[in-house]
Parts: C-alpha cells; sequence; structure tokens
C-alpha cells in the first residue's frame, strides 16, 4: 500500500517532468526538469531494490553530466524565434519517425516480452543482500568482455573528442601553470655584493 | 541489534511507526547537527581572529559566545529580496537544495558501532552522489540571480566541484578497495587495531588529497573563488540577503562538518581508539575504549584544520585550481589506485594481508 | 636532480606546512587589541577633533572676527559674519562650521591670531538630526567653556615646540 503510494506519486512526478523537458520554452527549466525526471527514476529504482543503480544514476547523470550539461546551456544565447521557424514544414518527417520509435519500442518492450507474466516480480533477497557486489561480481566474470569492451570505446570517445576539439593557435600569449608554479625565488632574484663606495666619489651637483 | 525504539513504537501501525521512528532519529541528528553549525561560525570567527592576532566577536554575551543567536537573529528580522529580473521559484529553491543535499548525506554517517540513522549497504555511493547535488543549489542560484557576479560565481563553482569530486571519488575507490566494503560502518571496522591501522597511513597520499578536495568541494578557502569577496564580491549568492543568505551559508557550514565527519571515517578510523590496547586499564581505561568521543574528537581537529587553512593560506588563482584538480589529483588517484590494487593482490603487510 | 627534488618538496607540502606552522604560533600568541569602549589609548595634546571657541579668564570671547580661519580653510567649511558691537569693538554674529565639510586639518587653529577656534580632544559625538552638523557660535562657546581648563593645558603642553 505505501509502496504503491509513493510508486504513484514517483510515477506521475517522473512523467509530468519528462513533458516538461521537451515542452518547456527555457532551455534552462527544460534541463532541470531533466535533473527531476533522473531523480525520480531513480526513485522508482530505489523502490524495485536497485539501490546500485539508482544511487549511480544520481551521481553520474544528475552530479556530473547535468552539471556539464545546465553549464552550458546557461551560457547559450538561443534565440528562440529561427528555431521555431520551420515547425510545420518539419511537422510530417518528424511525426513519422516519432511513430516508428513508438512503434518499434512498442514491439521490443511491449507486454508479449515485458509483460507480467514474462517478468514476475523478483524473490525477495535476505536484509544483508548487497546488489553491488553482485553485480560487480557479474561485470567482471560473466560480462567481463563486454565491460572491457565499453570501456574502451568510452576511452577512444574521450581522445577524440579532445583531438577533435584541441587546438594550439600559434601567435597567442597564453600562461603556463605549471612552469609558474615551478619558479623558484633563485629563478627570479639575485643577491649581488657591492663593494661600498667611497663618499667622494658621489656627484652632490 | 535490538531496536528499543522500534519496540516502544510498536503500538504505532508498522508503516507509521517506521516513519516516526525516522523522523526521530533525524530530529536526534539534525538538532545537534545545527547547533554545531552555528557554533562552528563562532569558532571560526574567533579562531581566525587570534591567528591574525586579534580577539575576534567578544561582545555578546561572555567571550562573545551568544553572537550565533544574535547573527541569527539579525538575518531572520532582514527583508528577503528577490531581485526584478531573477526567476522567482529557483531563486527560493536554490537555497533550499543546498541546504537538503548537505543534511540528507549526514543519514549514513555513524557515529559510533550502532549510531547511525541508515546503514545502509552502498553508504559510501549515497554519500557521493548527496555532496554531487549540492552543486546544484549553487548554480540554480547563481542562475536564478539574474546577476553577472553571480553566474560567474556560478560557472567557477561547477567547474571546481565537477573537477574536485573526480579526484575525490578515486581517493574514495581506493577506500573501498582498501575497506572491501561500501558500507561506511564496515568501513570503519575495516580499519580496527591502533593508529598505525588507520588508512591515513597505508593511503597517506590518498588521505593527502582527500583533504584537500575536501575543501576544493566546499569552497572554502583557498579554494573560495565561488565566492571570492575581492574578485566577484560574494559569487553565487551576491543577491541573497536575509535568512535565505543564512540558509546558504548553514549549508556551507554543514558541508564542511559532514567532509571533516567523512575523512575521520574514511581515513582515521571514526569511533575507534588510537590505542586499543590500552582499554583495560583502571580508571581511565574508558578513554581509550573505542566510542563516540574518538568520533567527536578526531571531528573537532578537522573542523579546526578547515579555519587553520582558511587562516593561512591565500585565494588559488582559478586556472591553477584548474590544473591541480585535473593534471595533479587525477593522475595521482588513479597511479594509486593501480598500486593499492596491486599491494591488494600480493597482500601487503602490515595493512592489507588481511585483505 | 633539482625537478627531482622541486616535486619533492611540493607533494611533501612543505611549504604549505611552514604557513600552518607560522599561524599556529599566532594562534597562541599575546593579544593587543584596545577594547574601544572600555580602554582607549592615550591621545596627543595636539589631537584634532571637535572644535571650539574659547574665552578670555575675564569671560569675553577671543573671537576678534579677522575671518583668517574662514579664508585658510581648505574646505570652505566655516562661515563668518561680523558686526561693530555697542563697545566699539569687532565681534562675530555668525561663526558656523560645517562639520560635514570639514576635514580637521587643524589650519584655522594656526591662523587664529587670538587662539580663539581651536581643536579639542573630543572625537566621541554623534547627530541626530538635519543641521545638526553645523556647529554655530553657541555651540562652539558651550565647548570651550566646558573644556578649557584641557584645552589650556593642552595648548601649554605643546607650547613648548611651537
Amino acid at each position: 500500500m505505501f509502496v504503491q503510494i509513493v510508486f504513484y506519486f514517483l510515477a506521475a512526478v517522473l512523467v509530468g517532468a519528462a513533458v516538461m523537458v521537451i515542452t518547456a520554452r527555457n532551455p534552462v527549466h527544460a534541463a532541470l526538469f531533466l535533473v527531476l525526471a533522473f531523480f525520480t527514476s531513480a526513485g522508482i529504482w530505489l523502490l524495485l531494490e536497485a539501490e546500485f543503480l539508482a544511487i549511480v544514476l544520481v551521481l553520474v547523470y544528475v552530479g556530473a553530466v547535468m552539471v556539464l550539461f545546465l553549464f552550458v546551456v546557461m551560457m547559450l544565447d538561443i534565440n528562440l524565434a529561427p528555431l521555431r521557424e520551420g515547425f510545420i514544414r518539419y511537422l510530417p518527417v518528424g511525426a513519422a519517425v516519432a511513430a516508428i520509435v513508438v512503434v518499434e519500442l512498442a514491439l521490443v518492450i511491449g507486454v508479449s516480452d515485458f509483460g507480467l507474466e514474462s517478468m514476475p516480480a523478483p524473490p525477495a533477497h535476505p536484509a544483508d543482500y548487497s546488489n553491488t557486489r553482485e553485480l560487480g561480481k557479474l561485470l567482471y566474470t560473466v560480462y567481463v568482455y563486454p565491460f572491457e569492451l565499453a570501456g574502451a570505446i568510452l576511452l577512444v570517445a574521450i581522445i577524440a573528442a579532445i583531438a577533435l576539439t584541441m587546438r594550439r593557435r600559434t601567435g597567442v600569449k597564453t600562461q603556463n601553470p605549471s612552469r609558474q608554479v615551478e619558479v623558484r625565488r633563485e629563478d627570479r632574484i639575485r643577491i649581488v655584493q657591492m663593494p661600498a663606495e667611497p663618499r667622494e666619489r658621489v656627484d652632490r651637483s | 541489534m535490538p531496536e528499543p525504539l522500534a519496540t516502544a513504537l510498536g503500538w504505532l501501525p508498522h508503516e507509521l511507526g517506521l516513519l516516526v521512528e525516522a523522523l526521530i532519529k533525524v530530529v536526534a541528528l539534525l538538532v545537534p547537527l545545527l547547533v554545531t553549525v552555528a557554533w562552528f561560525t563562532y569558532a571560526e570567527r574567533k579562531v581566525i581572529g587570534y591567528m591574525q592576532v586579534r580577539l575576534g566577536p567578544n561582545r555578546v554575551g561572555p567571550k562573545g559566545l551568544l553572537q550565533p543567536i544574535a547573527d541569527a537573529m539579525k538575518l531572520m528580522f532582514k527583508e528577503f529580496i528577490v531581485p526584478a529580473g531573477a526567476n522567482r521559484f529557483l531563486f527560493v529553491v536554490a537555497p533550499v537544495i543546498s541546504l537538503t543535499t548537505a543534511l540528507a548525506a549526514w543519514a549514513v554517517v555513524p557515529f559510533s558501532d550502532f549510531l547511525v540513522v541508515a546503514d545502509i549497504n552502498a553508504g559510501l555511493l549515497y554519500v557521493l552522489a548527496m555532496t554531487s547535488l549540492g552543486v546544484y543549489g549553487v548554480i540554480i542560484a547563481g542562475w536564478a540571480s539574474n546577476s553577472k557576479y553571480a553566474l560567474l560565481g556560478a560557472m567557477r563553482c561547477a567547474a571546481q566541484i565537477v573537477a574536485y569530486e573526480i579526484a575525490m571519488g578515486f581517493a574514495l575507490v581506493v577506500v573501498l578497495m582498501a575497506a572491501g566494503s561500501l558500507n561506511l560502518r564496515e568501513i570503519v571496522l575495516a580499519q580496527e587495531g591502533g593508529w598505525a591501522q588507520w588508512f591515513w597511513l597505508p593511503l597517506l597520499p590518498m588521505f593527502v588529497v582527500y583533504v584537500i578536495s575536501g575543501i576544493a568541494e566546499t569552497n572554502r578557502a583557498p579554494f573560495d573563488v565561488a565566492e571570492g569577496e575581492s574578485e566577484i564580491v560574494a559569487g553565487f549568492h551576491v543577491e541573497y540577503s536575509g535568512m535565505a543568505f543564512s540558509v546558504f551559508f548553514i549549508a556551507e557550514y554543514t558541508n564542511m562538518v559532514l567532509i571533516s565527519a567523512l575523512t575521520v571515517i574514511m581515513f582515521l578510523g571514526g569511533w575507534l581508539s588510537p590505542f586499543p590496547g590500552l582499554a583495560d586499564l583502571a580508571f581511565v581505561g574508558w578513554i581509550f575504549a573505542p566510542g563516540v568521543h574518538w568520533f567527536i574528537g578526531k571531528l573537532v581537529f578537522f573542523m579546526f584544520l578547515y579555519l587553520w587553512l582558511r587562516a593561512t593560506f591565500p585565494r588559488y588563482r582559478y586556472d591553477q585550481i584548474m590544473r591541480l584538480g585535473w593534471k595533479v589529483f587525477i593522475p595521482l588517484t588513479i597511479i594509486w589506485i593501480v598500486v593499492v590494487g596491486i599491494a591488494i593482490m600480493v597482500g601487503l603487510p602490515p595493512w592489507f594481508d588481511a585483505a | 636532480m633539482s625537478k627531482i627534488g622541486h616535486y619533492a618538496r611540493s607533494f611533501l607540502l612543505l611549504e604549505l606546512l611552514q604557513g600552518l606552522r607560522l599561524t599556529l604560533r599566532y594562534l597562541v600568541s599575546e593579544k593587543f587589541t584596545v577594547q574601544y569602549p572600555e580602554q582607549k589609548t592615550p591621545k596627543s595634546p595636539r589631537f584634532r577633533g571637535l572644535h571650539a571657541l574659547r574665552r578670555y579668564p575675564n569671560g569675553e570671547e577671543r573671537c576678534i572676527a579677522c575671518k583668517l580661519c574662514e579664508a585658510v580653510c581648505p574646505a570652505l567649511a566655516i562661515t563668518i559674519d561680523s558686526e561693530r558691537r555697542a563697545d566699539g569693538t569687532r565681534r562675530t554674529t555668525r561663526y558656523d562650521i560645517d562639520l560635514f565639510k570639514c576635514i580637521f586639518c587643524g589650519f584655522c587653529e594656526e591662523s587664529c591670531p587670538v587662539d580663539s577656534i581651536v581643536e579639542t580632544r573630543i572625537h566621541e559625538y554623534h547627530f541626530e538630526k538635519r543641521g545638526e552638523n553645523v556647529m554655530t557660535k553657541d555651540k562652539l562657546l558651550a565647548i570651550g567653556d566646558t573644556y578649557e581648563k584641557e584645552i589650556a593645558a593642552d595648548r601649554l603642553a605643546d607650547s613648548l615646540y611651537r
């Protein structure tokens, strides 16, 4: 009963937030609604006893990815008028693509495959059951090759992104912090010993 | 362990009983915590004053001890101003988010072997997730204020927190590898056996990295570029006044206490005693027995360290903060993950042979 | 080799620890803060505070309305009107100092040929209403009467150096 109330509450918030993500005028609002959507879906995963996934969803998507998203969106100066210009012209194409996606999704995760008959509620686990441990065991034994492969692909993506965006411009004066912090006092000042000069030499004219 | 609280609430319906029990626990945690936070602000002004050869606040009450109450009264009666062009809803919500995330992480912090609100399996991950949410308070505050300085402060803060969170996360990964658990209580128990067995010594570089990234994560001096009084006025909370402003402050100080508590748990053996062998002594034995007093003692030291560092160091330049985070700490922590992995594999004595 | 030494120094945080040691020493060092309303630092006889107009011991006001102070005042804070009194002496009918303009330079005091306008040690005063910032002749004379002893002692103490 209590669980059901929580579930319907979270589900309602999730659906509402997801709708707002695509309808909100302001991109910052949209991004914040996406954060809310992630957060509530983490809540639903917690109800499903997938606490590791729920926390990682919050940690990675809400805590890191969406921060960078917001970071970029806040810096953008989006003019909304040109974005809405070709709405009618692109509507048929967009609607067709959306319809195809919906049909595909329905075929793959429809009732036939993910219905209550094929997906019965999992057996209750004992209190000391740690799904972090179970997940780790599976990832590093049964799925170790796909896991490593995914890691390698992500690494390639990171390096490629850096290689594509990195450019060394000539003719700009930039600071090099590592060279700056390496500077010691001895590099910059020289203490010289000079003999004291006799007073007569001082020109007082 | 038996739950006397749960049995005392047995007459209530099950779910309601759970709710009431949780509420009692939360209040029992939050009230001392907020009192600590209030007098932490006093301690800060006093300690920094003393280090600058001043006396600090000494007018309200004996030795100025009632200063936090006076400050709270003043801030409560000040007007809450929403700037023109600000996003009203987000402007109000931002300090709430800051404070909520700062307080929520305390749910899993174990003060002693049994004093903990929620002893959950993935406690470490939960703490990381909650602390990473704190940045939203700052970003939303900066954006909703409709002010250049606030936005600049928010941007600086976001970049800084994201950078140092990675280093901090990796440092904690090393801890959980050494402890073999994500549960904070078990992490402490894995450090059992005297001060040399605590993780600060075998994981010394990670200890240093964690303490420094913790300071950066809470936006404290010398990493306080998000506020940067002399550069961008007050950063993300320039436009806030009255109680909303003080909520940001409470959140900041709560985070400082939280990071101190986590440092104690991860690296200094939480509530464990440094000399467990002396616990059998007559009369003074209880001092050397593990208990919440050790936890509080270590916590106070790290809270003092925050103030000490603030009084000592000038503010970092922004690009150097980024360099330190991305080019020094992250490589260092990645190397140490490998080193500790090997140490665990070969069972390096005296620390890793048990694991 | 120097590179290794540099890395060793920076990773051991030696310089930071030095700084921390310094502040820790100051934490326990003696504090010299003056607790102002209870404790006050000694003031020089030359202290330039609130103004006063003095009188001769027989009760006659010193000011002869020569207007040297008005002329020398760099901030144009002094306004003087004068008139011939019944006994034929030249006296002021108005002597105003606007304390918002005054910069407490002490030139009026220096220029006065009869030591009439002086600056006293008083520096703890405040205004509660508009217009109170203008010190009128009556107010200035009243201050002079009240603090005459102190003013005279200060002039005497400083006379050796003039």
